[in-house]
């Protein structure tokens, strides 16, 4: 952990220079209202880069440690520079874990050796304070988890900071706080190039898929976005070219 | 699960939440000692902001301490400042303007020629689906019997010089928008985008062009894969702008429309019900999964569509005010700005939606409007991202005076005759034409000149409003515009109060079937029928040119969503309150003072269709599902075949999988009631 001046509580802590947080501390006016006397107005913006800034509220630099017994820490190992895929889960989950594993090793196969080469599986536990390293790796083993997919588990006080920067929390503390209802989305990023987005881990494998291929479209260099015409050949065959058509309701878990 | 009373759920959540805070204090490092000394913990240890410091005002999407937060935004010195710019309007092209002809003149089927220039790319992103080429799709229906007679042309393009105020404190912006079409730099994107207008049975075709920036220049959030969506068009999914089809930078796509009421290839051949005929539309960003960040940026306009009844001229048809000059479309929108940077923030990893407390009209934060004393047109869109309005005309002089307008038009569709309110609610992406008479509005102001639009629906986090209205000039409220009222001049358009005639609703007739929707959430994802967006997955065909009963529901009473169906518009029949009848996945929620849904604005509830209000009976394309409710729609299918999605249109919800496609084709029997 840096050390800790008032700039970066501040920062830390989502208050605002000092002229901001009067109003943001101590009024509950949301608005602009009626003209206001000016003076007070005198911000002190930072020039910080956005990509600073999703690192300080989302991308927090935690120590965690790999089912391998490996000390990593969030950012500057796992996340910095790389296409990533991020949920959580426990050992112990006998309901929606298995389910989104289970999915998840499916899109490892489909996305043919790319998981491990330039995009990253991150599952991240719950419940830091029950699930050893070795539970995680015997969980990873039990589910045919290939390589390429790390499990983690640390401090809880971090683990919490983790799944809070990464929005996989609930308004309501009492949903939030049992497990069983934990979130089960799935965040795909591509950290250099400021691009995040969710999909969900008990949505169909193959549109689990598509959704990591597609966001990374986008290449980590270079000026053209898309995926050129020489590339289809290896992307996935499938429901792209041949939509799956309509068939009875089928519940995607349970 | 529990029930909560609401006062006591709130304030569950405030314990939690500076309990939260705590934590994270503690945990960046500061002892109780340092809080107390930088006068933010009293002795009992609690924190001093009554409502926890990340939330002055209790928005519990970041308990994790982020600064792009609600109540955290710099706001200008002043309001009322700034004039309410009213956007361009998109001008024709011919076929030899070098938009046009660059690759090739616009076509049947799709330019998938590569572009040796773009990595050889197509040329045209028509006739992709999920980034890829599906090679023979995506030709345009109906091209040859209605071809296009009008042109327009659009450059999708960054501007990093857009000002949301006069305010100099408060930077210039880095926005994503549309341009007027020219190939000039000085052409540059706005927000709003410039107004397309379109006539009925003048086909037209629009050319767009993504010239944004790479995904690395995004400024923190947006995704540089475009889907222009026209809202509420009878449209072929190929010219839709659906959220499966998107185009990479370098590529035009083309969009091309009839012009032809629904039922011009089925019901009301050649060219359609004039009852069905639309008015007020917008185009926006659809792009799957980033849909909420890229209308942030600024990708969204107006396109309005007049014929012979509803002419855009006062002596003539209908006699609504004259556009553009007494005819003015206003886009709402709420913004975060970063307290650390100035400038607009989203919060790309929050999914249960997003309040902003910076309020726009038009791009400009909350301008004022100089008016005639006469009547005015007011084309009022919630352009997002999440919030609810319920709007309300306002003295700020005399906050209880009662100030009523009338609404003509609900999601841009005239109502068979003018209703009288003083209030309408406006969910995502809804549309409500209002006729203010400012010469009436005089009269009960007096001596003062000011009357403002204001939102007085309270709303605490992203997910719906609670049931509070709150009192005029209440400062939790926002004003969005101020109507600042002049000398009188002539005024030669329909007098509401006259109870003119505009179109009739169409009939409503047995349904082939009926099929339910139950739009909730599953481990944090939101799900319709408990399923989740899916490209690669048409959940049900409809049959072509059949009707259906679809009805909505939803199980909870803490959030509400307004549900978006493309291709064809609806009725709404009833709005029934199932008292806690349907429990979510999640757990019971039901809590009957929660049963607080939209009371009509003073315009009442229909005595034919139980629950809805009159100013609802209405064609529509979004409906606002409400608490604990069940609202049944009715529908026709016709003239196209393909796929179509519906949706949440709270563009966070939209993005976290509320949504399915579905399919029109001939012949096909699907008697699934739950799909």
């Amino acid at each position: 952990m840096k050390k800790i001046n008032r700039r970066n509580w501040l920062a830390a802590a989502g208050a605002t220079t000092a002229a901001v947080g009067v109003t943001g501390l101590t009024g509950t006016t949301l608005f602009g209202q009626e003209a206001t006397p000016a003076g007070k107005h005198n911000y002190n913006f930072k020039n910080l880069s956005p990509r600073e800034l999703i690192q300080r509220r989302h991308l927090p630099n935690v120590e965690l440690i790999t089912q391998d017994n490996k000390k990593v820490h969030f950012y500057t190992d796992l996340v910095k520079d790389k296409r990533v895929v991020i949920q959580f889960m426990f050992a112990r989950c006998k309901d929606i874990c298995p389910i989104i594993t289970h999915n998840l090793v499916e899109v490892q196969r489909l996305l043919k050796g790319r998981v491990g080469s330039d995009i990253f599986f991150y599952s991240i536990t719950l419940s830091p304070e029950e699930d050893s390293p070795r539970d995680l790796k015997a969980f990873a083993k039990k589910h045919g988890v290939g390589s390429g997919w790390t499990f983690l588990t640390g401090k809880p006080d971090d683990i919490l900071l983790l799944r809070k920067s990464l929005g996989f929390f609930y308004n309501n503390p009492k949903e939030d706080a049992d497990r069983n209802n934990h979130s089960g989305m799935v965040v795909v990023g591509t950290e250099p190039l400021m691009r995040w987005a969710m999909c969900q881990g008990g949505a169909a494998p193959d549109w689990i898929a598509t959704v990591i291929q597609t966001e990374a479209d986008a290449p980590l260099t270079g000026s053209v976005d898309g995926i050129k015409q020489a590339d289809l050949a290896v992307r996935m065959k499938g429901p792209v070219n041949g939509m799956k058509q309509p068939g009875p309701a089928a519940h995607v878990h349970k | 699960m529990a029930h909560f009373s609401k006062r006591n759920r709130r304030r569950e959540r405030e314990i939690q939440q500076a309990l939260n805070n705590r934590l994270e204090l503690v945990k960046a490092g500061f002892t109780r000692r340092d809080l107390m000394k930088m006068g933010l913990m009293t002795g009992a240890g609690v924190l001093i902001p009554k409502l926890g410091l990340t939330h002055a005002y209790g928005q519990y999407n970041h308990d994790h301490g982020s600064g792009c937060d609600l109540g955290n935004s710099p706001q200008p010195a002043q309001v009322f400042v700034d004039p309410m710019p009213i956007p361009p309007e998109l001008p024709a092209r011919t076929l030899t303007d070098p938009g046009l002809t660059f690759g090739a003149a616009p076509m049947i089927c799709p330019n998938n020629a590569p572009n040796p220039n773009n990595g050889n790319l197509p040329f045209e992103g028509r006739g992709q689906f999920n980034g890829l080429v599906r090679a023979g799709s995506d030709c345009f229906q109906f091209f040859n019997q209605y071809p296009p007679q009008k042109y327009f042309v659009e450059r999708i393009r960054a501007n990093s010089n857009f000002r949301i105020t006069s305010d100099t404190n408060i930077p210039a912006q880095l926005i994503w928008g549309f341009n007027l079409g020219g190939t000039a730099s000085s052409d540059v994107a706005t927000f709003p985008g410039p107004t397309i207008v379109s006539h009925y049975q003048e086909p037209w075709l629009i050319r767009r062009f993504n010239e944004l920036p790479t995904q690395s220049q995004n400024g923190g959030f947006g995704v540089p894969e475009m889907s222009t969506h026209l809202h509420n068009f009878h449209s072929a999914p190929e010219s839709d702008g659906g959220p499966c089809r998107w185009f990479f930078r370098g590529q035009y796509f083309d969009y091309y429309f009839t012009a032809q009421q629904a039922g011009f290839a089925s019901t009301h051949q050649p060219n359609g019900d004039i009852n069905e005929s639309l008015s007020t539309m917008w185009y926006h960003d659809h792009r799957i999964d980033h849909t909420a960040e890229n209308t942030y940026k600024g990708l969204e306009g107006f396109h309005l569509i007049f014929n012979q009844f509803d002419t855009g001229n006062e002596t003539t048809g209908f006699r609504l005010p004259s556009y553009p000059q007494f005819d003015i479309p206003i886009i709402l929108n709420d913004k975060l700005i970063d307290p650390d940077t100035g400038k607009i923030c989203f919060d790309t990893f929050n999914f249960k939606g997003l309040l902003g407390d910076v309020q726009l009209a038009n791009g400009i934060v909350q301008p004022y409007f100089n008016v005639s004393k006469r009547r005015y047109r007011f084309r009022v869109l919630n352009g997002g991202p999440s919030r609810f309005y319920e709007l309300f005309l306002t003295d700020p002089l005399s906050p209880s005076t009662q100030i009523p307008f009338w609404v003509v038009a609900n999601d841009g569709n005239l109502l068979p005759t003018p209703i009288q309110v003083t209030s309408f609610r406006l969910s995502v992406a809804e549309r409500y034409d209002i006729i203010i008479d400012f010469n009436q509005v005089k009269n009960l102001i007096g001596s003062h000149t000011k009357v403002r639009l204001e939102n007085r629906l309270e709303q605490d986090d992203g997910q719906g409003p609670t049931c509070n209205v709150l009192a005029a000039g209440d400062s939790k409220g926002a004003y969005c515009v101020e109507f600042r009222v002049g000398s009188a001049v002539t005024d030669n358009s329909v007098d509401p109060a006259t109870h003119p005639v505009f179109y009739q609703l169409p009939s409503v007739i047995t349904p082939r079937i009926t099929r339910n929707f139950e739009f909730d959430r599953d481990n944090g994802q939101w799900v319709i029928n408990n399923r989740f967006a899916n490209c690669n997955e048409l959940r049900f065909t409809v049959t072509q040119n059949s009707a259906e009963n679809w009805v909505l529901t939803n199980p909870r009473n803490d959030w509400q969503h307004p549900i978006h169906v493309h291709l064809e518009e609806h009725q709404i029949l009833s709005r029934i309150n199932d008292g806690g009848h349907h429990s979510s996945r999640s757990g019971s929620y039901y809590d009957p003072s929660r049963d607080c849904n939209f009371g009509g604005g003073g315009g009442g509830i229909s005595t034919t269709r139980p629950g809805v209000p009159n100013v609802e009976v209405s064609r529509k394309d979004v409906t606002r599902l409400q608490f604990d409710e069940d609202a049944t729609l009715f529908f026709r299918f016709r003239d196209f075949q393909g796929d179509w999605p519906m949706h949440c249109h709270n563009t966070v919800h939209e993005d976290h999988a509320m949504m399915l496609l579905f399919q029109v084709q001939p012949n096909v029997i699907d008697n699934n009631q739950n799909p």
